[in-house]
């Protein structure tokens, strides 16, 4: 009996090890996206508010003049600290089209808490035709369908950060295409978007460093904020659903024992 | 058969429709096993896992819109602007990942007790096409929230029954309702995603009922002989699953709150775009050993056919092992070649994650395309690589190899060891009785004597 279990632990040791190789091993990229440390990661992880405020202004000088973020409302701001009479003037300083009124006219009116973001461009078509053809993407779920797979994958952010801060020089001998910059995390290293963040591209409301780091840190905080408003919720309410499961799982353990010692 | 009830007003209803006396019957006095282990919990859990999905979905459906144009949307709006609609999603979604570790980890213990044998053949084949009807719900389920997995995926998928001679093509067309994954498959899709799981509660009922006319297996796998084996349902397994639903709920929560989308695929934030195709287009993990198989076998029909047939094959097991002991544990031949199966079933999972070409390279950890390979082995075109390299010192697997010895294992181990072992393998001496068995592994040491196997076979 005890040789058979020597084996068979034998066994079950040599799966397991192969099993970890397995999961251990990750598919040979081209690129290595840096992993940072976010204040939303773990499971106590909450948004730095201010950081989040200051991404959104990165966003509204810097990234909306190109890219739309069809799944946020400006009411969505009051979550990030945004004051209402604040949000109310971040809505009226566009301008879009409603209707029809009575008479069946299209009218222009000033934007309100309850609009969605303004969309740089009319469609997909106008978009590429500003863009040499390039189609900048809807930015309201790049931190989720840019984060790396599997459950130790790279987060978005680290994905955002490292293209915002990845712009290099080309090295030698490199065939750049027409009308594309070179890049040290995209794929290909050709990305149509030229380097849009630089040392002192914004200049933030409250005052805070604003380095190329500092930036693409604060907009990639903003952008998974975007991604998933609710993150703060959730680890919330894993932590009570953990708590009380436990003490569940506890309490049918006891009742478990003490009915089952009749039977052993 | 009638049980007396002391509420007159039970009494009345059960005497003119005896429910409390079934009940009673079967969930209360129902005689079990006194000497089930852990993995008996599974069952149990599957079926609570049923009803979460069943629960959760009934709710999602009430916000979801089943259109090409909105479903994308109204899926983020019932992550962002419905009250709890993120837990509601992310329960369901990884629901089905719990649903099918419970399903899988509880057909493996039937598999290594012998629980489909006589005289159970017939609720196994009920579950196996239990497992079936899951496929084809989760499958339709993922289609759902129209991201660019869920439209390739079903691009692909769908288009596996065109490998069909004559009939193929007509059936792609009746599954999409047209001419390629659009509006009309995305509607069916949903309509049938809300009905099979009704359908599938059926069959459990079914499953159950089937149970109850003889029984639970157990780990020694010889009949209960008397009620010195047995013990009722109630409180013994209540309790002791109640206690296993909490462990596995622990760990559900900790994925649904913690890393709700571990599982998925990131491209699924992506809205379906019928004009670019994601680079890899992978299934579920759940579904990846029998993408492994499938891809395994480079002729599209052949490789459907195999994918169909590693199913088919569950449903005549209980006629490929004949051995009359059921339970692993008395067979030591037997219990290596079914730890083995499972590690193959591993092997085809991650073999099913990764492009057919690619290499993994055991040694460092990690998957390289073959150009990769190639360049390492100073070769000037990949097609001079061979399935298993040494290309400059680096040991490498080619994944469609891995994949091809694992589905040579996982047929051979059903179609050709089990009716083998069947004839020539010496089994252990079974204990004369449950109580026996349970008696000796609290060391009351009595020496254990031959009972004969099978005996309702």
């Amino acid at each position: 009996m005890k040789k058979r279990s020597i084996l068979l632990n034998g066994m079950a040791l040599v799966t397991a090890v192969v099993a970890v190789l397995f999961i251990a091993a990750a598919p040979h990229e081209e690129v290595d996206i840096p992993k940072e440390t976010w204040s939303f990661q773990g499971f106590f992880g909450k948004f730095d508010q201010a950081q989040v405020k200051r991404g959104f202004q990165v966003y509204k000088d810097v990234c909306s003049a190109c890219h739309a973020m069809n799944l946020m409302s400006y009411r969505n701001l009051a979550q990030i600290g945004f004051s209402e009479d604040e949000i109310k003037e971040i809505a009226a300083s566009v301008q879009v089209t409603d209707g029809p009124n009575d008479a069946g006219d299209m009218f222009e009116r000033a934007g309100k808490p309850s609009d969605t973001f303004k969309p740089p461009f009319a469609n997909e078509q106008a978009a590429r035709a500003a863009n040499n053809g390039a189609l900048p993407p809807d930015l309201s779920l790049i931190a989720r369908s840019r984060a790396g797979k599997g459950f130790a994958g790279y987060e978005g952010a680290d994905y955002i950060h490292a293209i915002l801060t990845g712009y290099k020089e080309p090295p030698a001998g490199f065939q750049l295409q027409d009308g594309m910059n070179y890049n040290e995390y995209f794929r290909g290293h050709q990305i149509a978007m030229p380097q849009p963040l630089s040392d002192g591209a914004v200049t933030f409301a409250d005052g805070a460093p604003n380095t190329l780091e500092d930036e693409s840190r604060d907009v990639a905080a903003f952008l998974s904020w975007a991604g998933e408003p609710n993150l703060e919720a959730r680890h919330l309410t894993g932590l009570k659903a953990v708590l009380f499961l436990v003490v569940f799982t506890l309490l049918f353990y006891a009742v478990k024992r003490k009915v089952w010692s009749k039977i052993h | 058969m009638t049980a007396v009830f002391k509420n007159p007003v039970i009494r009345w209803i059960d005497h003119r429709l005896p429910v409390f006396s079934y009940l009673q019957h079967e969930a209360n006095d129902y005689p079990t096993p006194k000497n089930l282990s852990y993995w008996w919990n599974f069952g149990s859990i599957a079926g609570f896992m049923l009803m979460v999905m069943i629960a959760t979905g009934i709710f999602l459906a009430m916000q979801y819109t089943p259109h090409v144009d909105h479903a994308f949307n109204s899926v983020e709006r019932i992550m962002r602007d419905v009250n709890y609609g993120w837990m509601l999603r992310y329960l369901h979604m990884n629901g089905a990942s719990m649903f099918f570790i419970a399903v899988y980890i509880h057909i493996f213990r039937g598999i290594y007790y012998g629980s489909f044998k006589a005289p159970r053949e017939l609720l196994w084949i009920i579950g196996v096409l239990i497992l079936l009807l899951m496929m084809a719900t989760a499958f339709m389920g993922y289609v759902l929230p129209w991201g660019q997995m869920s439209f390739w995926g079903a691009t692909v998928i769908t288009n596996l029954f065109s490998a069909i001679p004559v009939v193929g093509d007509s059936i792609v067309t009746l599954l999409w309702g047209g001419f390629a994954v659009d509006n009309p498959t995305l509607n069916r899709f949903f309509s049938l995603h809300y009905l099979l799981p009704f359908v599938i509660l059926g069959v459990v009922v079914v499953h159950v009922l089937a149970l109850h006319r003889f029984g639970s297996n157990n780990p020694t796998g010889i009949d209960m002989k008397g009620p010195q084996d047995s013990i009722p349902f109630h409180p013994y397994y209540t309790v002791k699953d109640m206690y296993g639903l909490g462990v596995f709920m622990l760990f559900y929560a900790f994925w649904v709150f913690f890393a709700p989308v571990a599982l998925g695929d990131p491209d699924n934030f992506i809205p379906a775009n019928p004009l670019s195709t994601p680079e890899h287009i992978v299934p579920e993990w759940y579904f990846l050993p029998f993408y492994a198989i499938l891809r395994s076998i480079p002729d599209k029909l052949t490789g459907v056919l195999a994918m169909g047939a590693s199913i088919a094959v569950l449903f005549i097991l209980p006629w490929l092992d004949r051995s009359p002991v059921r339970s692993g544990a008395y067979r030591p031949a037997f219990k290596r070649f079914f730890w083995t199966l499972v590690f193959v079933c591993a092997i085809l999972m991650f073999a099913g994650k990764y492009a057919p070409a690619n290499y993994w390279l055991p040694f460092e950890l990690t998957i390289v395309p073959p150009e990769y390979m190639a360049a390492q082995a100073h070769l000037e075109s990949v097609d001079a690589l061979w399935p298993i390299s040494f290309a400059g010192g680096h040991f490498g697997i080619q994944i469609i190899t891995l994949g091809q010895i694992a589905t040579v294992y996982y047929f051979a181990f059903f179609l050709v060891i089990l009716p083998l072992l069947s004839i020539f393998e010496r089994t252990l001496p079974l204990p004369l009785s449950i109580s026996k068995a349970v008696l000796e592994s609290h060391g009351g040491g009595a020496q254990s004597s031959s009972a004969a196997a099978k005996e309702k076979a």
